[in-house]
């Protein structure tokens, strides 16, 4: 079997299970919409105001909410031993590790694409005419997040108080990513818009070194 | 006894580099023109600086030839440089805003270099923490071996992104050529400060690996002596059987 075709079946694995369980992706839009509101209490921002600190809580609440979210793609294969029927399946580490990265991709897509019509009304921020190149830029930035973040959900999912660890493993390492989304994001929020090219090239930049380094290390991650 | 005197030697040598270097730089280095006395700080805050690197770098090797070799002695080495890194941070991390407040006029500034420093030290502070809450020898060397090289690829991108970001920190000015502005001796001085500081984070670093190769023999020692009480409680039991009978 080849590694696509093995990362598609762990996919459809995984989307069943949150079809079936219901518990992930509603949670955690719940969260992220509290992130939101919570933001008005804490600033008042006026509506130029919004335009400037908007990027920054979009990625602030997209971080949070994707470090809660990725904490149990790895650590509830634990309560029924179920990673140890994954490692037996004969495919590649890193086609379990892809599979589970694209359920989380796809995850989180679903959290933002709820989350940025809700922000974009509440704020005030109008975000019809850049949405395109929005997309693309929320989509590199949440692929580092997912990359980077089911890593280390499946590293965290070994320790103890896990739920606390992911997000100190995670976050730090994050730092450049939120920096080049915030920029990237600002630039279109803009009037006139204009996407600054040089954060998109970086946040490509950070996808491909940590989906190579994964890559390279995923068979360290889910052997015994 | 052989290693025991090279490790003696080794610590004399550091010890009087160290003595050195601090008389140097308090009184050999000539004063700052417009910084004064802090400037003096320097002779400590760069060197800091680079051991930590250099900590961190031996660690990520480490990191590496554990995941290659699977031999435990490479997740000492690779404990032992980050705690060690992490303590010549931390000196940095307070040196630094000593420095710079009476120089830029605020503690502490959203930097690239700045910020590099300490996201990096965040990094390994969760490093530790990772180790921490992992129970098996094994797993946690191999577990903290992957987070090392993630954390370390890190790295040059919050450089670059914070570099691209915004950037206040001074411009290297040592070692910069003969043009750079910088006074020879002060040259000098700070090499001597940067191989004392060095060999005083070999030396730590040494140390630190043995405390940990000791404390996993001692462990090891410990589940011996476990499976022989094992062994022994179940057999006074037969003997006070056969007494009986």
């Amino acid at each position: 079997m080849s590694d696509a075709r093995a990362a598609l079946i762990i996919l459809a694995k995984e989307l069943r299970l949150e079809l079936r369980t219901r518990e992930l992706v509603g949670a955690t839009i719940v969260f992220a919409l509290v992130v939101v509101v919570l933001f008005n209490f804490a600033f008042d921002p006026t509506a130029s105001e919004a335009r400037r600190f908007g990027p920054g809580l979009l990625w602030i609440a997209f971080l949070f909410a994707g470090s809660l979210l990725l904490n149990p793609s790895f650590a509830r294969e634990n309560q029924n031993d179920t990673l140890d029927a994954l490692r037996l399946a004969p495919v590649s580490p890193f086609a379990i590790v892809a599979g589970k990265m694209l359920a989380n991709f796809l995850f989180m897509s679903l959290v933002e694409f709820v989350l940025i019509p809700v922000f974009s009304v509440l704020y005030n921020v109008s975000l019809l005419s850049v949405v395109g190149r929005l997309i693309l830029v929320v989509a590199l930035g949440t692929a580092g997040l997912v990359v980077t973040g089911t890593v280390f959900s499946a590293i965290s999912a070994h320790a103890r108080m896990r739920e606390l660890l992911l997000p100190l493993l995670l976050l730090p390492l994050l730092a450049p990513l939120l920096i080049a989304s915030v920029e990237a994001t600002a630039s279109l929020m803009q009037d006139p818009s204009a996407l600054d090219r040089t954060w998109v090239t970086f946040l490509a930049g950070f996808d491909i070194v940590f989906l190579t380094a994964s890559w390279l290390l995923s068979g360290f991650l889910v052997e015994e | 006894m052989r290693k025991f005197k090279i490790h003696a030697a080794a610590s004399l040598l550091v010890g009087a580099l160290v003595i050195l270097s601090g008389y140097a730089a308090l009184f050999i280095a000539p004063e700052e023109r417009t910084m004064g006395l802090i400037q003096r700080i320097f002779y400590m805050h760069l060197p800091a600086w680079i051991s930590m690197f250099t900590a961190f770098t031996v660690a990520v090797v480490a990191n590496i030839a554990y995941l290659r070799s699977r031999r435990l002695k490479w997740d000492w080495l690779g404990v032992a440089s980050v705690e060690v890194g992490i303590v010549c941070g931390t000196i940095g991390l307070i040196t630094g805003p000593i420095w710079a407040h009476p120089v830029w006029g605020v503690w502490w500034t959203w930097d690239a270099r700045l910020t590099t420093t300490f996201i990096l030290w965040l990094l390994y502070i969760s490093y530790l923490l990772l180790r921490h809450l992992v129970d098996s020898p094994e797993r946690r060397a191999q577990l903290s071996a992957v987070y090392g090289i993630f954390a370390y690829l890190d790295v040059p991108l919050v450089y670059v992104s914070n570099r691209l970001w915004r950037t206040t920190h001074p411009q290297p000015v040592f070692f910069g050529g003969a043009n750079s502005g910088i006074d020879p001796t002060m040259s000098k001085v700070a090499s001597l400060c940067i191989y004392a500081f060095l060999g005083v984070m070999i030396l730590v670093l040494v140390q630190r690996y043995t405390v940990e190769r000791l404390s996993h023999e001692i462990e090891d020692l410990r589940v011996q002596l476990d499976s022989r009480d094992s062994d022994q409680s179940v057999a006074p039991r037969y003997s006070s059987e056969g007494r009986a009978r």
